[in-house]
């Protein structure tokens, strides 16, 4: 039985909500049941957001996870709260843009970004979520870019459909950085 | 899989159930977690031809709907829990008035303000009448995006069937996932005739059309009353709805709503692996409420005991205490504040009433 639960976390605004969507409606495409949840508490903009994704081959129980088997942390406040939850044997993508912190832990298989020099690089700062994203499915490959593509392309509204170049390129550059250095460490 | 299905939040494929069901007049107040209701109405029940206000309040909203179906239109409105207690009075007008509406409520946790988590406090709330006087509301429990839609949809359907306002009642959990979503089972309606009864124009020689709540002669109420009763007795025949999974031969017998339903289904898996024999009977109307479904399993031979979960201090499990009586032990597990379960919240509970059907941990007493 395949059961992927994913919580991706960061700072209002920096598209935390949104990557959590596309792999979501990916993982649906590629013919799993998946579900989605924000974390709708008293959130404020430049506050912490995360959001849970679930990805299954059954029925999926709970669309919250309280042992997630794959986290990206976009800043330094989702590392404190998540890397300890995790499920052994779990993916760690972390954004060193901003996390300076790094797993200690031996059973997690952990992969360092600079999100935000990604996005920069490839034309504009919006963009460090989707590379983080990238990055997340290169190590944890459950849901193919066929499918991940059309979810980014899902994502954006009618009127930035002009971003989608972008975006996909973002996504594949994310997905470069960590496999080279998942290379790096099989070595 | 069906090629057919979108990807939705629960509060937005609840609008979309609404919409195919022919909902023309959408009036609502916004609170959290069910906000994108009033949102996605405000966006799209004009390309369906319907209207939309932004009420000054929840009171203004539930009178406004009111009105709306005394004119003959399938209205709608939603609230979540402090907006749902302030619609009551309207409910109770409207639930004499006969007048067929569907209001569905997003619960969060109570009371008083409480927070914005999802809970299950409304429960007898939505069941037991809810506003002043005796009368029912059809209450449908989604516990899903695809129920969301699907429940609204069939809800429309029984309120103007039955002349009764209609509740669709869930948690936050459900009406803030997104999920896939499959709207086949719900072809575009357009909303049922009601010229027999509903107000409009002056008709020269048309038997007069009047909605009331009023009767002061205790005699006529009484009439009213009879007229009312005759018809929730007809209706607790013919409306009952659940859905079971793994019963057949379980000794274990859950009975959940809502989300706590779905982390059921996943502990039940858990514990089949184990070889312990766990099923799950879902109300999916809670009134009127399956208690001869539920009390068969408490007679049957396999169950040896009941055990019902619920995101409150126990309000549904008195329904099941109905249905049960004392033929089985029954257990009860709660989760307060706003906390949501995990399937170990259930499995352990589970493995030690099967160990002891008896087990003094978990069971319920009415004092």
């Amino acid at each position: 039985m395949l059961l992927e639960e994913y919580i991706f976390a960061g700072f209002g605004g920096q598209g935390i909500m949104t990557i959590g969507q596309i792999i979501a409606y990916a993982g649906m495409l590629q013919g799993f049941n998946t579900a989605w949840i924000p974390s709708y508490g008293p959130e404020s903009r430049g506050g912490t957001a995360n959001c849970n994704v679930v990805i299954s081959d059954e029925l999926i129980g709970s669309p919250h996870t309280h042992h997630p088997n794959g986290v990206i942390v976009m800043n330094a406040p989702s590392f404190e709260k998540f890397e300890p939850m995790m499920a052994p044997a779990g993916v760690l993508v972390v954004n060193t843009n901003l996390v300076p912190q790094r797993s200690e832990r031996d059973d997690l298989t952990q992969v360092c970004i600079p999100t935000a020099d990604i996005a920069l690089e490839v034309g504009h700062p919006v963009l460090a979520a989707v590379a983080g994203l990238g990055a997340f499915v290169a190590t944890r490959g459950v849901v193919e870019d066929t499918y991940m593509e059309k979810g980014i392309d899902w994502a954006l509204p009618a009127h930035r459909k002009d971003m989608l170049e972008l975006n996909l390129r973002a996504y594949h550059e994310g997905k470069k950085a960590a496999e080279a250095q998942l290379k790096k460490a099989a070595k | 899989m069906s090629d057919d299905r979108v990807f939705m939040k629960g509060n937005h494929a609840a609008c979309e159930g609404a919409y195919r069901a022919g909902c023309k007049a959408y009036f609502g107040y916004p609170i959290t977690p069910q906000n994108e209701v009033t949102e996605y109405m405000s966006a799209h029940i004009w390309e369906h031809g319907g209207t939309f206000i932004q009420s000054e309040s929840e009171i203004a909203a539930i009178n406004m709907i009111m009105g709306a179906s005394a004119a003959g239109a399938r209205a709608m409105t939603s609230s979540s829990s402090p907006g749902i207690s302030l619609k009551q009075e309207g409910l109770s007008y409207i639930a004499m008035m006969e007048l067929p509406m569907v209001v569905m409520n997003v619960v969060r946790c109570g009371p008083g303000l409480g927070n914005i988590a999802p809970h299950q406090g409304d429960y007898f709330q939505a069941t037991k009448g809810g506003g002043h006087g005796d009368y029912r509301l059809i209450t449908l429990a989604p516990n899903s995006v695809q129920e969301m839609a699907q429940y609204v949809y069939d809800a429309f359907n029984l309120a103007d069937k039955w002349r009764n306002p209609a509740m669709v009642l869930t948690d936050g959990t459900i009406g803030q996932m997104m999920e896939p979503v499959d709207y086949t089972s719900m072809p575009w309606m357009e909303p049922p005739d009601k010229s027999e009864w509903q107000l409009d124009e002056f008709q020269d020689g048309r038997k007069r059309h009047v909605l009331t709540s009023i009767w002061l002669d205790p005699a006529d109420m009484a009439v009213a009353h009879e007229k009312l009763i005759a018809k929730y007795d007809k209706l607790k025949k013919e409306e009952v709805r659940y859905s079971e999974y793994r019963t057949d031969d379980a000794e274990l017998l859950v009975v959940a709503i809502g989300s706590p339903s779905r982390v059921t289904h996943s502990a039940i898996r858990i514990l089949r692996q184990e070889g312990l024999k766990v099923g799950l009977l879902r109300p999916i109307t809670v009134w009127p409420f399956p208690y001869s479904a539920i009390r068969e399993y408490a007679d049957s031979k396999h169950v040896k005991a009941i055990l019902v979960p619920e995101m409150n201090w126990g309000q549904m499990i008195e329904d099941v205490k109905l249905a049960v009586l004392d033929k089985k032990p029954l257990h009860f597990v709660p989760k307060h504040g706003g906390l949501t379960f995990t399937p170990e919240d259930l499995t352990e509970p589970i493995r030690a009433i099967l160990e002891n059907p008896d087990n003094p941990d978990t069971l319920w007493r009415v004092s």
